[in-house]
C-alpha cells in the first residue's frame, strides 16, 4: 500500500517526469528522464517518505540498444523500510549524467567507479578519477565492447 | 602519478605514504598522509588493488559456475556472500527452500557473522598493542571454523549455500561441536571484555576518536555495525526479515558516539546476539529425514551381513560431501529439477537423472532465471551485502552488481581521520573492518 501511495504521489508531482514505474520480483522501480535526475532525488528526500540514503549506483550497459546506458540507483527509507530504484537512460553520444555528490557523500566513489568501468561523465562531481584501475588504462571493463581477456599496454613506473 | 593530495600539499608539510605493504591495512589500500609534525592535515585513500574483475568474471560464468566467485569477496565470512547470492537467483526463480535448508543458512551465516567479528576486533585489538585478545579471539574462531570446516568441507573457499538449499547436511554430530564453539566463543567474549573494555590504553586509543555523526553516518550510506554504532537500529535481518529471522529472537545493539570504541562494543554485543541465534536454531532445527535418524547399517556391515542372510535395505547413507545423498535431499533442496541438480544416485543410475545431469551443466541451459532485474540483500559481516542482477533470460547473468559495504565506510575515512594524529588511522581503520577482498571485487 505504501508503494502505491509513493508512486501516486510522484505521479502527482511530476506528471511528466515519470516515465515507467514498475515493481518486478516487487522491487519498486521507477524511470526517468536524465535531465529531472536532481529534482526528483531531492524530493523523494525531503518529503515525509525521507529516502535518506543511497544505498547504491550502478550502470548496465545494453550494447546494440539506443540509449545505449542505464544508470541504477537505490535508495532506500529507513524510517519506512522502503527501497526504491530510479533507472535513467544515457545515449552513448552523451554521457553526462548529474553527480549526486552534493546531495550523498558516498556518491563520489560510486560515480567514480561506474566512470572507471563504463565512462559516464558525472557533471558536478569535485574530483572525477579512476577508482580500482591505475592512470594510464585504455578503454573501460565493464562494458560489452571490451574483451574478457583484453591485454593493456605496459605503461612506465612510477616515479 | 599526480593524485590529488599531491597537487593541493602545503610546500612545509610531509607527505607520507601508508601501505599498500602495511600491517594495519588488511590486505592492500593505500593513504597517503599530508603531515604537519603528527597532525594529519589531509589524507587520500586509494583502492584497487586487489580488483580481480569480480563482475566481469561474473557477467561470463554461469549462474551455477559463478557462485565460486563470490566466495573470495569477503574471505572472513564466505557463508554471507553466499546466501545473497542464492537467495537472490531464488528471489528471480521464486524458488521455495525446505525450513531445514533455511535453518541451517540462518545457523551458518550466524557462526560466520562470529569469525567476522572476532577477525575484526582480533585484528584491532593487536594493532592497538594487545596481542593477548589476538590470540584469544584467534583461539574462539579456531572452534567455528571447525564447525564450519566439518559442514562444508572447507574453511574460507566454502561455496556451501547452492541455489534452491545448501550442498549437504550437517554432520551427525554437529550439535556437540556447536555447543562447543558457543562455550569457548562465550569464555573469550568475557575475557576479552575483562580486557579490553575499562583498558586505559584501550580507551585512549578509541574513545571519541572517529566519531561519526548520525546525519553523516546516513549521508555516506554507512549500513551493518559501524551505522548502528552511531545509534541507528537498522538490520535487514530486521527490517526486511529473510530466511526464518522473523520467527527468531533477538536484539541490535546501538551505541551513542559512533566513535571507534562504540563500533567495537555494538560487535562484541552483536557476537552474543549471534550466540543466541545459534542456539535457538540449534533448538528449532527441524528433524532430518528417516533415513538418517534411524542408524541404519554402515555399508561395511551391510555386506558382511550379506554373506549369511538376506541385505537390509535402511544401509546408513553419509550426509557428508562424498557420500550419496537422496536421503536427505528433500530436507536441505528445493524439490525443481531444473534448478537443483539431481541426486548422484539418480545421475548414475536412471536416464532422467543423468538428462537432467546434463542439462544442468550444458551451455545455454542450466539455471535460467526469467527476464528482469533484482536486487537483494543480506545483513553481512560489515554491512548490507547486496546483490543487482540483471537476467536477460540466459543462463549467464548479463550484468551482476554487488553493493559492498565495505565501500561507504573506507570513502570516510578520509573525514575521520583529518586533524588527528598518525596514531588514531591504525584503530579507526581497524574497526571499520575493511575487507579488500569486497571492496575491490
Amino acid at each position: 500500500m505504501e508503494e502505491k501511495k509513493i508512486l501516486d504521489d510522484l505521479k502527482k508531482k511530476f506528471p511528466e517526469k515519470i516515465l515507467e514505474s514498475s515493481a518486478p520480483f516487487g522491487d519498486l522501480t521507477i524511470v526517468i528522464p536524465k535531465a529531472a535526475l536532481l529534482e526528483i532525488v531531492d524530493f523523494l528526500r525531503k518529503t515525509p517518505y525521507e529516502f535518506k540514503m543511497l544505498l547504491d549506483l550502478t550502470c548496465v550497459d545494453h550494447a546494440g540498444r539506443t540509449p545505449r546506458f542505464e544508470m541504477v540507483y537505490h535508495l532506500l527509507a529507513l524510517t519506512d523500510r522502503q527501497r526504491l530504484r530510479i533507472k535513467l537512460s544515457v545515449a552513448e553520444d552523451d554521457l553526462r549524467v548529474e553527480s549526486l555528490t552534493p546531495i550523498w557523500k558516498n556518491a563520489n566513489w560510486l560515480e567514480r567507479e561506474v566512470y572507471d568501468m563504463f565512462g559516464i561523465r558525472f557533471q558536478g562531481h569535485p574530483d572525477l578519477r579512476r577508482l580500482f584501475m591505475y592512470d594510464g588504462f585504455e578503454g573501460h571493463p565493464l562494458r560489452k565492447d571490451y574483451p574478457l581477456r583484453k591485454r593493456q599496454p605496459m605503461i612506465p613506473l612510477r616515479k | 602519478m599526480s593524485t590529488r593530495i599531491q597537487k593541493d600539499a602545503r610546500p612545509d608539510s610531509l607527505l607520507l605514504n601508508m601501505g599498500p605493504s602495511h600491517p594495519a591495512m588488511h590486505g592492500a589500500v593505500r593513504i597517503m598522509l599530508e603531515l604537519d609534525g603528527e597532525r594529519i592535515l589531509n589524507s587520500e585513500v586509494e583502492v584497487g588493488y586487489l580488483h580481480r574483475g569480480f563482475e566481469k568474471q561474473c557477467e561470463n560464468r554461469t549462474f551455477f559456475n559463478l557462485l565460486i566467485y563470490t566466495d573470495r569477496l569477503n574471505y572472513v565470512s564466505p557463508l554471507i556472500n553466499n546466501v545473497g547470492y542464492v537467495m537472490t537467483i531464488e528471489k528471480m526463480l521464486g524458488l521455495d527452500v525446505p525450513e531445514r535448508a533455511q535453518y541451517i543458512r540462518v545457523l551458518m551465516s550466524e557462526l560466520s557473522r562470529i569469525s567476522d567479528h572476532l577477525t575484526c576486533l582480533a585484528a584491532m585489538a593487536m594493532e592497538c598493542g594487545a596481542f593477548t585478545v589476538f590470540l584469544y579471539k584467534m583461539k574462539a574462531r579456531e572452534f567455528i571454523w571447525d564447525v564450519i570446516e566439518a559442514t562444508t568441507g572447507a574453511r574460507m573457499t566454502t561455496s556451501y549455500i547452492r541455489i534452491g538449499g545448501v550442498r549437504a547436511d550437517l554432520q551427525s554430530d554437529y550439535q556437540a561441536s556447536v555447543q562447543k564453539a558457543i562455550l569457548e566463543t562465550r569464555k573469550v567474549l568475557k575475557d576479552v571484555h575483562g580486557l579490553l573494555d575499562k583498558n586505559k590504553i584501550f580507551l585512549n586509543r578509541t574513545r571519541d576518536i572517529g566519531s561519526m555523526t548520525r546525519d553523516d553516518a546516513i549521508a555516506w550510506g554507512w549500513t551493518g555495525p559501524a551505522l548502528r554504532s552511531t545509534g541507528i537500529a537498522y538490520d535487514i535481518r530486521k527490517a526486511f526479515p529473510y530466511l526464518v529471522y522473523d520467527r527468531l529472537e533477538f536484539d541490535i545493539p546501538t551505541g551513542e558516539r559512533g566513535d571507534n570504541y562504540d563500533r567495537y562494543m555494538v560487535r562484541m554485543k552483536e557476537m552474543d546476539q549471534s550466540l543466541r541465534i545459534v542456539e535457538q536454531c540449534l533448538a528449532h532445527l527441524p528433524k532430518s529425514s528417516a533415513a538418517l535418524r534411524a542408524g541404519g547399517i554402515e555399508p561395511a556391515d551391510a555386506i558382511k551381513i550379506s554373506r549369511t542372510k538376506k541385505t537390509r535395505t535402511d544401509i546408513r547413507l553419509s550426509p557428508n560431501l562424498e557420500g550419496a545423498e537422496k536421503a536427505v535431499y528433500k530436507d536441505i533442496l528445493a524439490d525443481d529439477d531444473r534448478s537443483v541438480l539431481p541426486a548422484k544416485e539418480d545421475a548414475y543410475t536412471t536416464i532422467e537423472g543423468l538428462i537432467s545431469h546434463f542439462q544442468y551443466f550444458m551451455k545455454g541451459h542450466g539455471i535460467r532465471p526469467p527476464k528482469g532485474e533484482t536486487y537483494f540483500s543480506v545483513e553481512g559481516g560489515n554491512g548490507e551485502v547486496g546483490y543487482y542482477i540483471v537476467s536477460k533470460g540466459s543462463d549467464k547473468p548479463y550484468r551482476l552488481h554487488l553493493r559492498a559495504p565495505c565501500l561507504p565506510l573506507l570513502a570516510a575515512l578520509e573525514e575521520l581521520i583529518k586533524g588527528r594524529y598518525v596514531a588514531d588511522v591504525i584503530p579507526t581503520f581497524g574497526s571499520m573492518n575493511i575487507i579488500l577482498g569486497e571492496l575491490d571485487r
